[in-house]
């Protein structure tokens, strides 16, 4: 068994749902991101989404673009998150999916980027512009399949879409919360749980939820359905919020424990 | 099958109708990567695109419009005193300036917006460089009572006053954008994120042969009227074809515009890149002359890019062709060898401009001077029996302000 459905078991059992955090890699700088990530990791995080930054984030809002700005400006390579990954691995055993848009991976060579992923100790890759008609240029030159590929199911998929996105889906799928960017206001409780049901109803993978879902109440709601909530914008937030301050990684570990108990239903 | 094989494949070489295939491959170009919110959308639209642009309804609202509205046919001049001043060839010119509008745009706009009419879209966004897009947008969503919202960098903004307030007198609203180096490629970027919010009801209406399929190949089709009109003009005119085609490209529609028609002529091709303060000093929008393949805006072409994958800025005097990607069409044509692709810089722009101003009595917008520019190099090298038709895609009004 792999380490995110290891995971993703595991916490069934315990009547759990994932708490998954999404950082962007070397924000605010390398040193300082790793030190946050292994933080988040040691106060409860379920899995982590590990971003590689890029220039023209079309599907973020605002916060992870800025974010992906200060790591570019920092001069983080997609081999530096390589590395990061490299270091996170060493300290835990929680699944990290890496989140890409698809041209630094493009740029990096699809199979040089598998194995290094692989070797660095991730477990999946999400790109969040490679839609299922364009991932075999990809995963075609993937050497092996220890890598999963984690799949986007939008409020907009219709639902025989949703079959084959689930068909060509590993690990778990993502249900995005809303029509919208990352860390957009306006969750609509009622439809998440409509949705999250029909993709139970054809898929056995885990699913887990996430864009724009910040508030502990909103975790609890969602973690009642879902196998997982996953947090981005609010972490960033955080470490926007606190560029100077000398506490910000024991408030990301606050943080990542007041969220965790949300999660336990 | 006729067929090249490319480092990135096979392309399908049987005439310029094969292209995109189904799945909107230009060959190993093209595609469609967006986020899944937006797979929906776009898929619908290649399905509605499909079904309503071939009914006699749509064709005659669409002729209609193209006629009365925004003036067509254009014009084909020939310029006498330019091409003397050039020494060579006869440089005729196609006067897309003198649409409604000013710009090969609205030829764009019109059929989009119908295209959203017809599907029951209440509401047009669209994004802008050099403001003649958004202005066209504008005007189409004016005539057909819809609203609209156009996406524009800051520093566009700053260089194109006038066509800003035509926007807003049109009723649009204009959203800066101050991402990036606040031009195109962000306002792009912007109208994307804008659009995910409000994929229900709005209409994303592309401006170039750019973004994921099926845009590139819809653009195309609603600025081939260009060419078919020039190659009928230009049999009239001379009962021959012309030696060669020159357009400025950015993202490329009015190129693709022109050349489509003639692809299967056989007559040269020649788009004509920014190349800004030259290519040495890395101030340029070279885009297919100097950049990579890659991925940006929903479709795979060349890109101005790092060898990390980066999106880079692009620069040219002309906000219009300050844009870092172009259409997967043309980076095909490019491969094949079908088109070739030049740069002229700011400073030869500029002088194109004034002559065509003080020969000819027109004021060229500072993306068409690019071409002109170009056009009068490969005039001086052919022959005065030859002859080489130019896209004149817009007017130069809005340039003023840049020039003084």
């Amino acid at each position: 068994m792999n380490r995110i459905e290891n995971t993703f078991t595991k916490l069934k059992e315990k009547g759990e749902s994932a708490l998954v955090g999404f950082v962007t890699a070397g924000d605010p700088d390398m040193r300082r991101s790793l030190d946050i990530v292994k933080t988040m990791c040691a106060s409860g995080l379920d899995v982590l989404e590990l971003g590689i930054p890029f220039s023209d984030p079309t599907a973020d809002g605002p916060v992870i673009q800025r974010s992906s700005a200060r790591s570019l400006e920092g001069g983080t390579r997609l081999s530096d998150v390589m590395d990061m990954t490299r270091s996170v691995r060493a300290s835990t055993d929680i699944p990290i999916i890496l989140f890409s848009y698809y041209n630094p991976i493009l740029a990096y060579s699809p199979a040089f980027f598998y194995d290094e992923a692989v070797a660095a100790g991730a477990d999946g890759v999400l790109v969040v512009d490679l839609p299922p008609e364009e991932s075999d240029e990809m995963t075609g030159l993937w050497p092996g399949d220890k890598l999963s590929l984690i799949r986007l199911v939008a409020p907009t998929t219709p639902r025989e879409r949703m079959d084959y996105i689930a068909q060509a889906a590993t690990g778990f799928l993502y249900l995005v919360s809303k029509t919208g960017v990352t860390g957009s206001d306006g969750l609509d409780l009622a439809a998440i749980a409509a949705n999250t049901a029909v993709l139970k109803s054809i898929s056995s993978l885990p699913i887990c939820v996430g864009f724009g879902i910040s508030a502990p109440e909103d975790v609890a709601a969602i973690a009642a359905a879902a196998d997982g909530v996953v947090i981005g914008s609010a972490f960033e937030k955080i470490i926007e919020d606190n560029l100077e301050n000398p506490d910000l990684i024991t408030i990301m570990g606050a943080t990542v424990k007041g969220l965790k108990t949300a999660t336990v239903r | 099958m006729n067929t090249l094989t490319t480092p990135m494949g096979e392309a399908n070489l049987d005439g310029p109708n094969a292209f995109p295939d189904e799945m909107g491959h230009f060959g190993p170009y093209g595609g469609r990567y967006v986020g899944e919110t937006l797979m929906p959308a776009i898929i619908d639209l290649e399905k509605a695109y499909a079904s309503i642009s071939p009914t006699p309804e749509f064709q005659e609202a669409l002729q209609v419009l193209l006629h009365d509205y925004a003036g067509r046919p254009t014009p084909l001049f020939h310029a006498r005193r330019l091409s003397a001043e050039a020494g060579g060839a006869a440089i005729i010119l196609k006067r897309e300036d003198l649409t409604h509008t000013g710009a090969h745009k609205i030829n764009n706009t019109l059929g989009q917006g119908l295209l959203a009419h017809f599907t029951g879209k209440t509401k047009l966004i669209a994004e802008t460089g050099a403001g003649q897009h958004g202005v066209a947008t504008a005007t189409t969503a004016a005539l057909l009572g819809m609203e609209c919202r156009i996406f524009m960098g800051k520093e566009d903004i700053r260089r194109q006053a006038p066509n800003v307030r035509r926007m807003e007198l049109l009723g649009a609203r204009v959203v800066p954008v101050s991402s990036g180096s606040g031009t195109l490629k962000d306002a792009m970027n912007e109208a994307m994120r804008f659009w995910v919010s409000a994929v229900q009801d709005t209409f994303y209406v592309i401006g170039s042969v750019a973004g994921p399929h099926p845009y590139p190949a819809m653009v195309r089709d609603f600025q081939k009227v260009i060419g078919i009109e020039a190659r009928q003009q230009i049999l009239d005119m001379q009962g021959s074809l012309p030696n060669a085609l020159v357009a400025c490209v950015g993202g490329g529609s009015n190129a693709m515009g022109l050349f489509y028609p003639f692809l299967e002529d056989d007559i040269q091709m020649i788009g004509v890149e920014a190349g800004g303060k030259g290519i040495a000093t890395g101030k340029h929008a070279a885009t297919i002359t100097q950049g990579t393949v890659g991925v940006l805006h929903g479709s795979k072409s060349f890109v101005l890019q790092d060898s990390n994958g980066q999106i880079q800025e692009a620069h040219s005097i002309s906000a219009g062709l300050d844009y870092p990607g172009v259409g997967p069409e043309h980076a095909l044509l490019k491969e094949t060898g079908r088109a070739t692709y030049v740069t002229v810089t700011d400073d030869e722009a500029l002088s194109a401009f004034k002559t065509l101003c003080l020969l000819e009595g027109i004021i060229p917008a500072l993306e068409s001077s690019h071409a002109v520019a170009y056009a009068m190099q490969e005039a001086a090298r052919r022959s005065k029996d030859e002859s080489i038709i130019v896209n004149l895609s817009g007017r130069g009004d809005k340039d003023l302000g840049i020039l003084s």
